[in-house]
């Protein structure tokens, strides 16, 4: 198993197929960092306002909830 | 006794828990392995014959077409679970699996449709295949539209599981058809390279690669799943002390 | 899926009070449907409409047409029946007659298979028979007008079957219309293809045999499962 081309313009270039070859593993690999990396910042993000909300709740210190404003998050 | 484990999968708070140690070797196997297969399949698999250094888009064409169709299955098989032993979590990986299985259905008509422009001239064929994959895409996007349509969240479950089993018992019918029709029509201006057999130096960063994406899928599922949990549970108080704790 | 009350059929011969329960909604629904002639006529008059705007659309030349027509008549066939079906369980629901009928003990999958069947005969089978009047207007080639007629009333049934399901999964929408159609037409892809190409066939001088087996085989097919599962889907529906 060897590097199959001779210099890395080459490999960017592959034989003038080089850009439909790269615009897919471009797009490809954005939809994957998106499908990880989404959830997890909006997992952040929901416990982040669920810790303010509990925290506004308990230094009030009475039994009213607070108001539930974050957004229902849309796929 | 041995059911035990499948009783707890549908609470979502075992299942959160769990998950939470599963998640970092989920991602960094996936990852490692997309890394793998991708450089692999980019700079030391032989370029092929016919078609050159395109061909190298096969890499993730093939595997996201995989998983594509099977993520329409495991949607409509947990939307199964849901509806027959009413099991929360079902509901909640149905929900998730949609808008994964729609990006990668995507993500295989966009790279078929990039790998058309250089092998066979143009950048969209009616071919029997691509166009079963765009016709699944169809039903991705109408199990979503069917989801964010009610404002009852159990109805939005119930409706979509029932179309996406619908769905799943049309697939085959589908694909056939479609098949037959391609067979009836297909133009003779346009030569396809068969599939013929495919060298073991090619075949193994796209064996990587579809277990890559596998991987991949798996964990996707189960971020998408987390999120979805927490805001279905947040009234609870495991969610509370969690976020507390964060 | 379907409930059986079986305290209340003891002593009744059992069949008698399934297709009661069948002939009663089919007799109700017809008689609603005759009643509202207005909307007996509309799909047909979009089905004539937009036949005639695909002259004005492509060309009037009839060689060009010919070729088309097998194809369009069918699209626009389908479409029209999509139009219909946003209807099919949407006044029931409104008016609460949809609650009475799944309270009554009589089974679901009857029921729907006796509204199903009622909407064929308003939509589906009008517009196979005015079909033939549009291959005219297209300059159809003569061997396709049986072919035409056969695949349609076949194919016509069958996307009333599989519609039902998506009408009744949006019956409690206000907007369901729209997402009627999408949800359902991916569904259709298969009859479409196989009543488009037994018209095509025939004209070419080819057996349509194995398409209309097909085509048959879908409908043997969508009367088994179509009905359980627009039957479930309308308990989602209606119970929310």
């Amino acid at each position: 198993m060897q590097f199959q081309f001779d210099n890395l313009s080459e490999f960017f270039n592959m034989a003038g197929h080089g850009p439909y070859v790269w615009v897919c593993y471009l797009v490809t690999f954005i939809a994957i960092g998106y499908l990880l990396i989404a959830p997890i910042r909006t997992q952040k993000k929901l416990l982040k306002s669920y810790k303010r909300q509990e925290q506004v709740a308990q230094s009030e210190n009475s039994d009213a909830p607070a108001s539930v404003t974050e957004a229902k998050q849309s796929w | 006794m041995a059911w035990t484990w499948f009783h707890q999968l549908g609470s979502p708070r075992w299942f959160y828990e769990k998950s939470t140690a599963w998640l970092p070797w989920l991602i960094s196997i996936a990852l490692i392995l997309l890394a793998v297969g991708s450089i692999w399949g980019l700079g030391f698999a032989p370029a092929d014959a016919k078609q050159g250094n395109s061909y190298r888009i096969i890499y993730i064409h093939v595997p996201a077409a995989f998983l594509a169709l099977a993520g329409y299955y495991i949607m409509a098989i947990s939307g199964a679970i849901g509806m027959i032993w009413r099991m929360k979590v079902s509901f909640v990986v149905l929900r998730a699996a949609a808008p994964i299985g729609a990006i990668l259905t995507f993500v295989s008509l966009f790279t078929g449709a990039v790998w058309g422009k250089p092998t066979w001239g143009t950048w969209w064929v009616w071919d029997a295949r691509i166009t079963s994959m765009l016709i699944l895409f169809f039903l991705y996007l109408g199990v979503m539209a069917l989801q964010n349509a009610f404002e009852s969240e159990d109805a939005a479950n119930k409706a979509s599981a029932i179309l996406a089993l619908v769905g799943t018992v049309n697939i085959p019918i589908i694909y056939k058809s479609v098949d037959w029709w391609y067979t009836l029509h297909q133009p003779a201006t346009i030569k396809f390279t068969e599939a013929s057999t495919i060298d073991p130096s090619m075949k193994y960063p796209l064996l990587i690669m579809v277990i890559g994406f596998y991987v991949l899928y798996a964990t996707a599922l189960i971020l998408k799943t987390r999120t979805e949990i927490l805001q279905k549970e947040r009234k609870a108080k495991w969610v509370k002390d969690l976020a507390l704790a964060s | 899926m379907t409930t059986v009350n079986t305290q209340q059929s003891k002593g009744v011969v059992q069949d008698v009070s399934f297709w009661a329960g069948f002939l009663a909604t089919f007799q109700r629904d017809i008689t609603l449907a005759y009643r509202n002639q207005g909307e007996l006529f509309n799909p047909l008059i979009f089905f004539l409409i937009v036949i005639t705007m695909v002259p004005l659309g492509i060309t009037p030349d009839p060689k060009m047409l010919a070729v088309l027509a097998p194809g369009m008549i069918w699209v626009v066939a389908l479409l029209a029946t999509l139009l219909s079906l946003d209807g099919l369980f949407r006044s029931d629901f409104e008016d609460g007659t949809l609650e009475q009928i799944m309270l009554s003990p009589n089974p679901l999958y009857l029921t729907v298979l006796a509204k199903v069947v009622v909407h064929w005969l308003v939509t589906g089978l009008p517009l196979t028979l005015l079909a033939p009047v549009l291959g005219v207007m297209l300059s159809l080639p003569a061997e396709g007008y049986g072919a035409l007629l056969l695949s349609l009333f076949l194919g016509t049934a069958t996307l009333s079957l599989i519609g039902s399901i998506g009408a009744a999964l949006t019956v409690g929408l206000r907007k369901g219309g729209l997402l009627l159609s999408l949800i359902v037409m991916p569904l259709y892809a298969p009859v479409l293809i196989f009543g488009a190409s037994s018209v095509s066939s025939a004209i070419e001088g080819i057996g349509i045999s194995s398409q209309v087996a097909v085509l048959g085989a879908f409908l043997a097919f969508g009367l088994m499962l179509a009905p359980f599962a627009t039957a479930g889907a309308l308990r989602v529906g209606v119970n929310g």
